[in-house]
C-alpha cells in the first residue's frame, strides 16, 4: 500500500515535469507550426539562469519562477525576430534554422561557463509514507504543472490576447484584414512558448544535472509528447504527457531504465499509428 | 604564344603533381638533429567529456615543458599534436589516422572513454604507432602496441567494496551506467560483494540520457540495501544524487562510487548531497604528498579555472613520463626500441607515488586512495601501496604471447 502510494507519486511527478517540459513546444510547434529544435536549449538555458542567479544570492524560488522564464522568453525574441521570423510556413527550414541554434547555444553556453557540471540543491526536503521516503519537491512540480496549465487556459481562452493568437494562428490573412498585425502576435506567441519552456528548465534545475548539452535528453520526449497530443495545445498535451509520462515511470519501475524507454518510445510509435492525428484529433477535437 | 587546351592540362597536372609530392620531398628532410620529436594528443576539449579532457591535456602540456626546459629528450625538443576530438568517437578514428599517417607522430597520448580508446587502438596497431591510454577502466586490454596507465577495478573496485560493506551492511544495489565501462565494472562490483560475504539485490542500468530516476528510488526503497554501489557517469546521471537527497534517502542508505569525482561532482553539489561518499581512485588533487602539491600547484598556475585534478590527469601525466624514461633507456624513439624499454620495468615517480609498468599487461602497478566526501572535497582515508592489475594479468600474458591483441571481458 505504502509503495503503492510512493509509485503513484512518481507517476505524478514523471507526468508533470513532462507536461512542463511539453507546453512551450506545444505552442511553438503545436499552434505555430515551427519545428524548434533548440527546444532543449532553452531548457537548458532556463536551468542555467537558475543555477547562476541563485550562486549569485538570488531567492531560488524567484530565480526559478520568475528569472528562468524572463530570461528565455526574451532570448526567443530575439531569435524570433533575428531568425524565425523570416521562416513562417517553411517546416523542412525551421528545423534546419534550429537545429544550427541549438548547436550555436551549446556552443556559447560551453565558451562562457565550461562543461562542468552546475546545479543548484533542492529545496523543499522530503517527506515519509510508512517505511518510503520521498520529496516534497515532486510534489510542488504537479502543483506548477496545473497552475501553468490553467493560466494558458484563462489566457487563451478569456483574454483578447488568447482570442487574437489564437485566431492569427488559424489563418492569418483573415486576421490582418481585420486589423491584426501577424508578425507581432506571431513575436509575442514564440516569446511566450520559449518562456515557458525556460520556467520548465528553472523548474528541473533542482533535480538535474546542469550541463551545456543537457537539452538533448529532453527534446526527443517533448517532440513525441507534442505530436502524440495532437492539435489542441492544453488537453492533447496534457493527456500525452500523462499518458507517457506514466509509461515511462511504470515501465522503469517494473522492469529496467533501458525499457523503460524503449516501451515509452515503442507506445509513442504505437499510438502515432492507431491516431495519426494525435491524442486530440480523435477525443478532444477542436477543443483549446 | 598560342597556349592549347592539351598544353593546359599537361602543366597544370604536372603542377599539381609537384604541388601533391612537395611534402614528401620536404619531410624527407625533416628528420633533422634538432627538429622536434612530435607527441600525438586526443584528447575531447569540447563536448559533454571535455571536463575530463582539458585537465589531461594541461597536464601533457606541463609534461611537455618540462623535459623541453631540461634540454629536450635524445637532445631534441618535444612538440605536441594536439587534436580536439570534439566528444565524438568519429573524431577519434579521424584524426588517429591523421596523427599516424600524415603527423608521424612518435606515441599517442588519449582516449578517455574505453569506446574512443577501442575506436582508435586498431589504427594505431595498423600504422605501427605506440599508443598510451592514461584512464581509469573497466580492465582487460591486451595489446603489446598500447599501454595502460589508469586504474583497474582490482586496484580501486576491490578496496572501496570492502571498505564500504564494512561500514554498511551486506545488502548490496548496484546501479550503473548502461555501456561497456558500467556494464563490466558492475560485474566487477558484484565479484567483490560476494567475495566479500555480501549479497547483491538486484543490479540497475541506465542510458546516458536517463534524467529522472524516481522509480529508481523507488525500487531501491522497495528493496532496502545497506549500501549502493553506484558507476552512473555524466551530467544526466549526477540528478540521482540530487534525486536521492531530496527525497531523503541521503541520510539512510549510504553511497560508494567508481565514478563520483572524477569530474568535479564534489565541487558543484551541495554539501548535504555528497557529504559522506565513497570513492577510491588511483589519484585526488587533495593529496598532500609533496609530488602532488607540485604537480596541482604547476597545473594550476598555469590555468587558474582548470577543472578538478582528476586520475586522468596525472595518469596521462605518470603515462608521457613512463614514455620519456623509456625513450632516454632506449636511446632512439623507435617504436619496438621503446616498447622494449618500457617493458624492462620502467618506473616514475608521479603525483600519485610509484607507478611501475608490468611487462605481461602493459598496466600499471600504483598507489590506490580510498576517500570521502567531506564539506565538498575529498578527504584521503587510506592508502594502498603498489596495487598491481590482478583483473587483467588474470587474461592476459603478454611476455607467453606477444601478438596477443584484445580486450578480454572478464567473465565474473
Amino acid at each position: 500500500m505504502e509503495l503503492a502510494v510512493i509509485l503513484a507519486l512518481d507517476v505524478v511527478s514523471g507526468a508533470a515535469s513532462l507536461l512542463l517540459l511539453c507546453l512551450g513546444l506545444a505552442i511553438i510547434f503545436g499552434m505555430m507550426r515551427i519545428i524548434n529544435l533548440a527546444h532543449g536549449e532553452f531548457v537548458m538555458l532556463g536551468a542555467y539562469a537558475t543555477v547562476i542567479s541563485t550562486n549569485a544570492g538570488v531567492n531560488i524560488w524567484f530565480a526559478m519562477l520568475v528569472i528562468s522564464p524572463v530570461f528565455v522568453g526574451l532570448v526567443g525574441l530575439v531569435i524570433e525576430r533575428c531568425l524565425i521570423q523570416f521562416l513562417y510556413g517553411r517546416l523542412v527550414d525551421t528545423m534546419l534554422a534550429t537545429w544550427g541554434l541549438s548547436l550555436l547555444i551549446i556552443g556559447i553556453v560551453t565558451t562562457i561557463f565550461g562543461n562542468t557540471i552546475n546545479g543548484v540543491p533542492t529545496p523543499l526536503g522530503g517527506f515519509a509514507i510508512g517505511a518510503y521516503r520521498s520529496s516534497y519537491y515532486t510534489l510542488f512540480l504537479a502543483l506548477m504543472a496545473l497552475v501553468v496549465m490553467a493560466l494558458i487556459y484563462v489566457v487563451m481562452r478569456y483574454t483578447r490576447f488568447g482570442l487574437i493568437a489564437r485566431a492569427t494562428m488559424q489563418n492569418p490573412q483573415m486576421a490582418a484584414a481585420l486589423g491584426i498585425a501577424p508578425a507581432r502576435v506571431y513575436m509575442a506567441t514564440f516569446a511566450i512558448g520559449a518562456g515557458l519552456t525556460g520556467l520548465a528548465g528553472g523548474l528541473l534545475a533542482p533535480i538535474s544535472g546542469i550541463v551545456p548539452t543537457m537539452g538533448s535528453a529532453y527534446v526527443a520526449k517533448a517532440f513525441i509528447s507534442v505530436v502524440g497530443g495532437g492539435a489542441a495545445i492544453l488537453s492533447g498535451t496534457a493527456s500525452a504527457a500523462g499518458l507517457f509520462g506514466t509509461i515511462n515511470q511504470l515501465g522503469a519501475y517494473f522492469t529496467t531504465p533501458v525499457y523503460g524507454e524503449v516501451i515509452l518510445f515503442l507506445s509513442a510509435i504505437l499510438l502515432i499509428r492507431l491516431l495519426p492525428t494525435g491524442i486530440s484529433g480523435r477525443f478532444y477535437k477542436g477543443s483549446l | 604564344m598560342s597556349y592549347s587546351r592539351r598544353q593546359f592540362l599537361r602543366s597544370s597536372i604536372a603542377g599539381s603533381v609537384t604541388i601533391l609530392a612537395a611534402p614528401a620531398l620536404i619531410s624527407r628532410h625533416a628528420y633533422g638533429a634538432d627538429d622536434p620529436i612530435l607527441v600525438g594528443s586526443l584528447h575531447d576539449q569540447s563536448g559533454p567529456i571535455a571536463a575530463s579532457g582539458v585537465p589531461m591535456v594541461a597536464a601533457l602540456n606541463l609534461g611537455i615543458e618540462e623535459v623541453n626546459a631540461a634540454g629536450g629528450l635524445l637532445g631534441r625538443p618535444l612538440q605536441l599534436v594536439h587534436y580536439d576530438t570534439q566528444s565524438n568517437i568519429q573524431m577519434y578514428s579521424q584524426y588517429a589516422q591523421q596523427l599516424a599517417v600524415k603527423d608521424k607522430v612518435a606515441v599517442v597520448h588519449g582516449g578517455i572513454t574505453s569506446a574512443s580508446r577501442e575506436a582508435v587502438r586498431p589504427t594505431f596497431d595498423r600504422f605501427k604507432v605506440l599508443y598510451f591510454y592514461n584512464t581509469l577502466y573497466e580492465g582487460g586490454v591486451c595489446d603489446r602496441n598500447t599501454f595502460c596507465t589508469g586504474t583497474t577495478p582490482a586496484q580501486t573496485v576491490e578496496k572501496l567494496v570492502p571498505y564500504a560493506m564494512g561500514k554498511s551492511g551486506k545488502k548490496v544495489y548496484i546501479i550503473a551506467a548502461d555501456y561497456n565501462y558500467g556494464q563490466i565494472t558492475s560485474k566487477w562490483m558484484a565479484k567483490y560483494v560476494k567475495d566479500n560475504g555480501g549479497e547483491v539485490l538486484s543490479v540497475d542500468f541506465f542510458p546516458l540520457d536517463v534524467t529522472n530516476f524516481g522509480p529508481t528510488i523507488s525500487k531501491i526503497q522497495a528493496a532496502k540495501p545497506d549500501l549502493i554501489l553506484s558507476a552512473l557517469v555524466g551530467g544526466n546521471h549526477t540528478s540521482f544524487y540530487r534525486q536521492w537527497t531530496s527525497a531523503g534517502m541521503k541520510s539512510q542508505i549510504p553511497i560508494a562510487s567508481t565514478t563520483f569525482g572524477l569530474v568535479n561532482e564534489p565541487s558543484t553539489l551541495d554539501a548535504s548531497e555528497s557529504e559522506g561518499i565513497l570513492g577510491a581512485y588511483g589519484y585526488f588533487e587533495e593529496l598532500t604528498t609533496p609530488a602532488s602539491t607540485d604537480f596541482v600547484g604547476k597545473l594550476r598556475a598555469k590555468t587558474p579555472d582548470l577543472p578538478y585534478i582528476a586520475e586522468l590527469a596525472a595518469g596521462t601525466y605518470e603515462g608521457f613520463y613512463l614514455w620519456v624514461e623509456a625513450v632516454k633507456k632506449a636511446g632512439v624513439i623507435d617504436r619496438m626500441a621503446v616498447i622494449e624499454a618500457l617493458e624492462s620495468g620502467i618506473t616514475f615517480e608521479g603525483p600519485s607515488g610509484k607507478v611501475v609498468l608490468d611487462h605481461a599487461t602493459h598496466h600499471t602497478t600504483r598507489n590506490a586512495y580510498l576517500a570521502e566526501v567531506k564539506e565538498r572535497k575529498w578527504s584521503v582515508l587510506e592508502t594502498f601501496p603498489e596495487a598491481k592489475p590482478l583483473d587483467t594479468a588474470g587474461v592476459c600474458d603478454l611476455v607467453k604471447n606477444p601478438t596477443d591483441n584484445k580486450q578480454y571481458v572478464i567473465d565474473v
